[in-house]
């Protein structure tokens, strides 16, 4: 079953076309990686899907209903939940904070009855973190979530960053380079993460610059280049693909030099 | 000891049940607004007045506070205690409405105009923010004295509020008013409304992309900030039966914010804290006139060079030496 659906999508900014003319679908269930080369317009696609920027044409459906034109946070009530480059999450709270409070949507209290802490408020605390202590434990971070999260090693914090994005209880999971400067030995733990979340019953749209993991972990892969999808297909039929060695290795006289 | 004390600075820790959070919380500060104050200053209309002044301008800075904790720095609580003075002012000298369905009355129009201006306005950050909404001081201003049927826009002869004749009734109206204002928003602080401020304050995006609805919690923190400024504005205009254009300016707005940053950003006390160490201080300094303000710089940067997080950060410190000390 298709649950995503990218029709034609577009954006332009003043003369450059960072994203032109792209369309995939996504179905139920499965890890889809978008791949190519810097700067090929792999972060805007990823922020149009997110709704953190407008198309300029075309337009994204999910589960058969228009979601580009919405706000982030309506997107995120729909299903679809991002996760940021790096180390975004909340500083100034702890691991176990920053997944509690990521909770907002799952709220069933009313603000009156927030404000004077009533029984339905107060079951939403509990449930939440539970469910935090949960996604914590699941993503091996059960035993930091009491550390601030600025004093967390590094290491953690894109794992903290998913954990907060799950804890929205997404459908659709977009990763940005989740294995982005990892070690070979951080890239395994985070490979093996990612098809945990999938088991989760969470389908994952990932984008990634780094080819290694992606041919790992992928059920289908979407490669662009100058804002044009170029090839899609599984793993191995991409890695074959005659356009995509070029994108990636071939004319690119930075990546190879004359 | 030192749980107790981050309950009182309305830092509650989580384990504790709900109202005895609530007690740590509000009772000394009750302690010293119905005991402590009237007992010293019973005799002494004059500070009294200093006192009743101090509650009722806690009470406008605990709403700047909370823009504060949603990330923004504000700078138009003066212009929402002039609009709050205004409807008050005019009900009463007008229609005669009773000074109790006056303060109402102030709060639900400068809500209603700071959610008007500030849906498009809180898009803003930093520092851009904080310029509009200084303007915005300066506009309410400018709109009170050109206001047609105004005549230049002075109010006088307000009546003063029914059943408080005295200082003293007016200071303990005033120190109710507070401790209410205290305990609201404390209360959002602490509940889950509070944990999603601080989460807007801290990554705006990252709120985001978790389905808060960013640009809704912002509005609704700043028409509640908008109301205690309107309720402040409705007192003083009761409070000193005249109110005018100038009444409340651009360094009123500032003074605002700053009792906030001395008093510390991180507790809910902080406000109360700094606008009534800035108050006194004031006064103290009024006998040595020329000086004042020069004093009250210094002792302005002395604060926020040795006390970055603000006076009520001394508390666990001293606490904490003294702690030591005795064990």
């Amino acid at each position: 079953m298709t649950l995503l659906s990218v029709e034609g999508l577009t954006r332009r900014f003043g003369g450059l076309v960072a994203v032109n003319d792209v369309s995939f679908t996504v179905s139920e269930g499965e890890i889809l990686s978008v791949i190519g080369p810097n700067g090929a317009g792999k972060s805007t696609l990823f922020k149009l899907i997110g709704s953190f920027l407008p198309p300029s044409a075309g337009r994204v459906l999910f589960e058969g209903a228009v979601v580009s034109g919405l706000k982030p946070n309506q997107v995120a009530r729909k299903g679809i939940v991002r996760t940021f480059q790096e180390t975004t999450v909340f500083k100034e709270m702890t691991a176990l904070q920053n997944v509690v409070v990521a909770h907002q949507l799952g709220v069933t209290a009313s603000p009156l009855g927030t404000f004077f802490s009533s029984a339905a408020a107060r079951a939403d605390e509990r449930r939440f973190r539970d469910s935090a202590a949960e996604i914590l434990d699941y993503l091996g971070l059960g035993h930091v979530k009491d550390v601030e999260a600025r004093n967390l090693p590094h290491g953690y914090l894109r794992a903290l960053g998913i954990a907060i994005a799950l804890a929205a209880r997404p459908r659709l999971l977009l990763l940005d380079e989740p294995f982005a400067g990892m070690n070979p030995e951080e890239t395994d733990r985070a490979v093996a993460m990612v098809e945990g979340i999938r088991k989760r019953g969470v389908t994952v749209l990932l984008v990634e610059h780094d080819m290694r993991a992606v041919m790992r972990i992928s059920d289908r892969i979407v490669v662009i280049s100058f804002g044009s999808k170029i090839a899609e297909g599984s793993p191995e039929a991409v890695r074959a693909d005659p356009a995509v060695v070029e994108a990636y290795l071939g004319k690119d006289d930075e990546t190879i030099g004359h | 000891m030192a749980a107790s004390l981050d309950a009182i600075a309305g830092r509650a820790p989580e384990r504790m049940g709900g109202v005895s959070r609530v007690l740590l919380t509000l009772l000394p500060l009750a302690a010293v607004l119905y005991g402590l104050i009237p007992v010293l200053f019973a005799g002494q209309p004059y500070w009294l007045n200093v006192m009743t002044n101090g509650a009722v301008l806690s009470f406008a800075s605990l709403g700047v506070w909370l823009t504060f904790a949603i990330g923004r720095v504000n700078i138009a609580q003066g212009a929402f205690a002039l609009l709050g003075g205004y409807v008050t002012a005019l009900l009463s000298t007008l229609y005669g409405v009773s000074f109790w369905l006056c303060l109402p009355a102030s709060a639900l129009v400068a809500a209603l105009v700071g959610a008007a201006i500030g849906w498009p306005l809180l898009r803003l950050r930093g520092i851009y923010f904080a310029m509009v909404t200084l303007s915005l001081t300066e506009a309410m201003r400018l709109a009170f004295l050109n206001a047609p049927g105004l005549g230049g826009g002075g109010i006088l002869n307000i009546p003063r509020p029914a059943g408080l004749d005295t200082p003293l009734a007016f200071y303990l109206f005033a120190a109710t008013l507070l401790l209410a204002g205290y305990l609201l928003v404390w209360r959002l602080a602490t509940s889950r409304i509070g944990w999603v401020f601080r989460s807007m304050r801290q990554n705006e995006e990252l709120a985001l992309s978790i389905g808060i609805d960013v640009a809704r919690y912002r509005v609704v923190a700043f028409a509640i900030c908008s109301a205690m400024g309107g309720v402040a504005g409705g007192c003083f205009a009761s409070l000193q039966q005249n109110i005018y254009p100038a009444s409340y300016t651009v360094s009123d707005s500032i003074n605002f914010m700053l009792y906030c940053f001395l008093g510390g950003l991180d507790f809910v006390l902080g406000p109360i804290v700094g606008t009534f160490g800035l108050v006194i201080a004031f006064e103290l300094l009024r006998s040595i006139q020329e000086y004042q303000a020069l004093l009250y710089g210094i002792l302005m940067i002395v604060v926020m060079l040795f006390l970055p997080n603000g006076v009520i950060s001394l508390f666990p410190l001293l606490v904490r030496r003294f702690g030591r000390g005795a064990s």
